[in-house]
């Protein structure tokens, strides 16, 4: 094979009785690299997911590991092991047995099994904890048991399906950069599900938007939040706002009543666009200054920010500023071209 | 702690009808009636180590445990087909098996004469065949048939509750993890089946040492069961002391048993607390 993937999926769908869940889906994953499969619930990421594990087959479509069709193989004689979403453990052993399952299975010598679950319990932080029973410990202390219980067997490439959600948020933070360390550090691709955007866009190197059994984009964290495809990605990744336009001419865009310069090329001439804006790149300045004006309508304070709602007769904008307007008052509004997103208006879905 | 008196009606219930009458049985098995009047005596106790009673002790026991290790061996996997289907299909599979638990215990044991006997139906099947009759009725074969038909759907319900509550990831889990169906078999169903065994066993092998009507109807008039030998003490020869003693000797037994089961039950846990 002269490219780097270890996981390419190919024109893979699935269905259940008769629905579609899965439709036509194809990408790659390179080696070493962290891939987010990122989507609302009901999206097919999780079916995505236990297909490339071999718990589901696809209907139709292939999947190939390291050059090598694995669509029929079952889970047990693939290189890859996952840490299912609700952890998994085996309740009637303890965190030793649960973590050398794979070891003993493989039939490593008893001195090798010992070395090796010592040296996960240390990835992990959880050293000495050995004997202690499933039932004893803490959602993240089990999060951290099935981690090294998957990654103890080497696996080429490790799956995870939405492995933080049980925890809290601080402890999920935690858990983030840990997981985005113990990935590069022990240079095992890591396909990730989640359905929260913050994640996706912390931890991973490659985002696959999916929604509706279709992937809606592939691109960086920064590709994906700086130029979303469409407007369910716009939606979906941070907040925006989401206007209708039309495309005058290469670089000028109209919306809201006013044309604006941008930098966005090559639609049709007078072409119907859709405008996204993120609400942190709207600045606030005099009303005369204003590219465009409005009133303020609510003002609600996010910790970090405030968030307003300007009204400018049409649509409501939303803001992002670290200062405050009181409701009611009269504001212009300025966007500077780099940050009017132009997206093909999307298709009647 | 008002919520104390809401457990009198049951605390009245245990003593009249659970303390009171094993008081009793004790009472009576430690004593006999002797020219008027009552006196303690071990004596009931030690006629039943008799040899022709100890006889009847091992034969009970024996039988109890042919039908636990044979409802066990048929239950397990018929637990784990039914625990295997869509839940649709899986409600009417257990249907199946209570429904004839609706019905009359006797009536049941009496279905068997019919099906069993000299001019029963399968012996007229094997008669027109050409061939002689069989003896299938009043034999250690028949009391054990009609012992696992039974109590079979009690072996049956627990194996099945417990392996549908089986999560499924864990299967998948070991899949995961390099297990093979065999593998995943003995290294997480069947240990995490335990709690639904050991329910099976104690609801299987307590009512099979103590029963008296099926050994009677399928067994025949000779055929002489622990059972069958307390029944005979209380109704035929009236000696309430010595069933009385016998029903106690059959108690500590079953405890025993129930005790070395439960030592299998690592987890505590789902197990049906009668010990």
């Amino acid at each position: 094979m002269e490219n780097n993937h270890i996981i390419d999926l190919k024109a893979i769908s699935k269905e259940y009785d008769g629905t579609k869940v899965l439709d036509n889906i194809s990408f790659y994953v390179r080696k070493n690299e962290f891939v987010t499969l990122l989507g609302p619930s009901g999206c097919g990421k999780t079916t995505t997911l236990r297909i490339i594990g071999g718990f589901e087959q696809p209907t139709e479509g292939r999947v190939i590991f390291e050059g090598e069709d694995i669509t029929n193989l079952p889970p047990y004689k693939r290189q890859i092991n996952t840490v299912f979403q609700k952890y998994a453990l085996f309740p009637h052993m303890n965190v030793f047995e649960n973590i050398a399952f794979g070891l003993h299975i493989k039939k490593l010598p008893k001195e090798e099994i010992k070395k090796r679950v010592k040296e996960m319990l240390k990835l992990v932080n959880l050293e000495g904890f050995e004997e202690r029973s499933i039932q004893s410990l803490s959602g993240g202390q089990q999060q951290r048991v099935a981690i090294a219980r998957a990654l103890v067997n080497e696996p080429k490439v490790l799956l995870l399906d939405e492995p933080l959600g049980a925890l809290d948020l601080k402890l999920r933070k935690e858990m983030q950069t840990e997981l985005k360390n113990m990935q590069k550090r022990l240079g095992i691709t890591f396909i990730y599900v989640t359905h929260d955007q913050e994640e996706a866009l912390t931890m991973s190197d490659t985002i696959v938007v999916m929604d509706k059994g279709v992937i809606q984009q592939i691109g960086t964290p920064v590709d994906i939040y700086n130029e979303p495809k469409n407007s369910f990605v716009a939606k979906f990744i941070g907040e925006s706002n989401i206007i209708d336009g039309i495309m005058r001419e290469d670089y000028i865009v109209e919306f809201a009543g006013q044309v604006f310069n941008c930098i966005d090329k090559g639609f049709d001439k007078n072409e119907e666009i859709e405008v996204v804006i993120r609400p942190e790149d709207i600045v606030i300045t005099e009303p005369e200054e204003g590219q465009l004006t409005g009133t303020i309508t609510s003002v609600t304070f996010k910790g970090v920010h405030y968030e307003m709602i300007s009204h400018d007769g049409h649509f409501d904008w939303k803001i992002h500023s670290t200062v405050a307007k009181p409701v009611g008052t009269e504001v212009g509004m300025r966007v500077s071209p780099e940050n009017i997103h132009v997206m093909k208006k999307a298709m009647k879905r | 702690m008002k919520m104390k008196i809401l457990s009198y009606p049951y605390i009245l219930w245990l003593v009249i009808f659970i303390v009171a009458p094993l008081f009793l049985v004790l009472l009576y098995a430690m004593t006999i009636y002797d020219g008027g009047s009552l006196k303690f005596t071990l004596g009931n106790m030690k006629r039943f180590l008799d040899p022709n009673y100890l006889d009847v002790l091992w034969i009970s026991i024996k039988l109890a445990l042919q039908t636990t290790v044979i409802t066990l061996l048929l239950g397990y996997p018929i637990g784990m087909i039914i625990a295997r289907e869509r839940p649709s299909k899986r409600n009417t599979m257990i249907l199946l098996f209570v429904i004839p638990m609706w019905m009359n215990f006797l009536l049941r044991t009496y279905a068997w004469l019919t099906l069993l006997g000299k001019n029963g139906i399968i012996n007229s099947i094997v008669t027109l065949l050409g061939f002689e009759p069989l003896n299938l009725l009043y034999n250690d074969g028949a009391v054990l048939l009609g012992m696992v038909y039974n109590f079979l759907p009690f072996m049956v319900l627990p194996i099945y509750s417990v392996l549908a509550k089986i999560d499924k990831s864990l299967i998948e889990a070991a899949e995961d993890l390099g297990a093979n169906r065999f593998q995943i078999f003995t290294k997480v169903i069947l240990p995490l089946s335990v709690p639904g065994i050991i329910t099976g066993i104690t609801m299987v092998f307590m009512p099979a040492v103590s029963t008296f009507v099926i050994s009677r109807l399928l067994g025949g008039g000779q055929y002489m069961l622990i059972g069958n030998l307390i029944e005979q003490q209380f109704l035929w020869v009236g000696d309430w002391h010595f069933g009385s003693a016998i029903s106690i000797i059959m108690m500590i037994f079953i405890l025993i048993a129930m005790a070395i089961t439960s030592k299998f039950d690592v987890q505590k846990e789902g197990s049906s607390g009668l010990w």
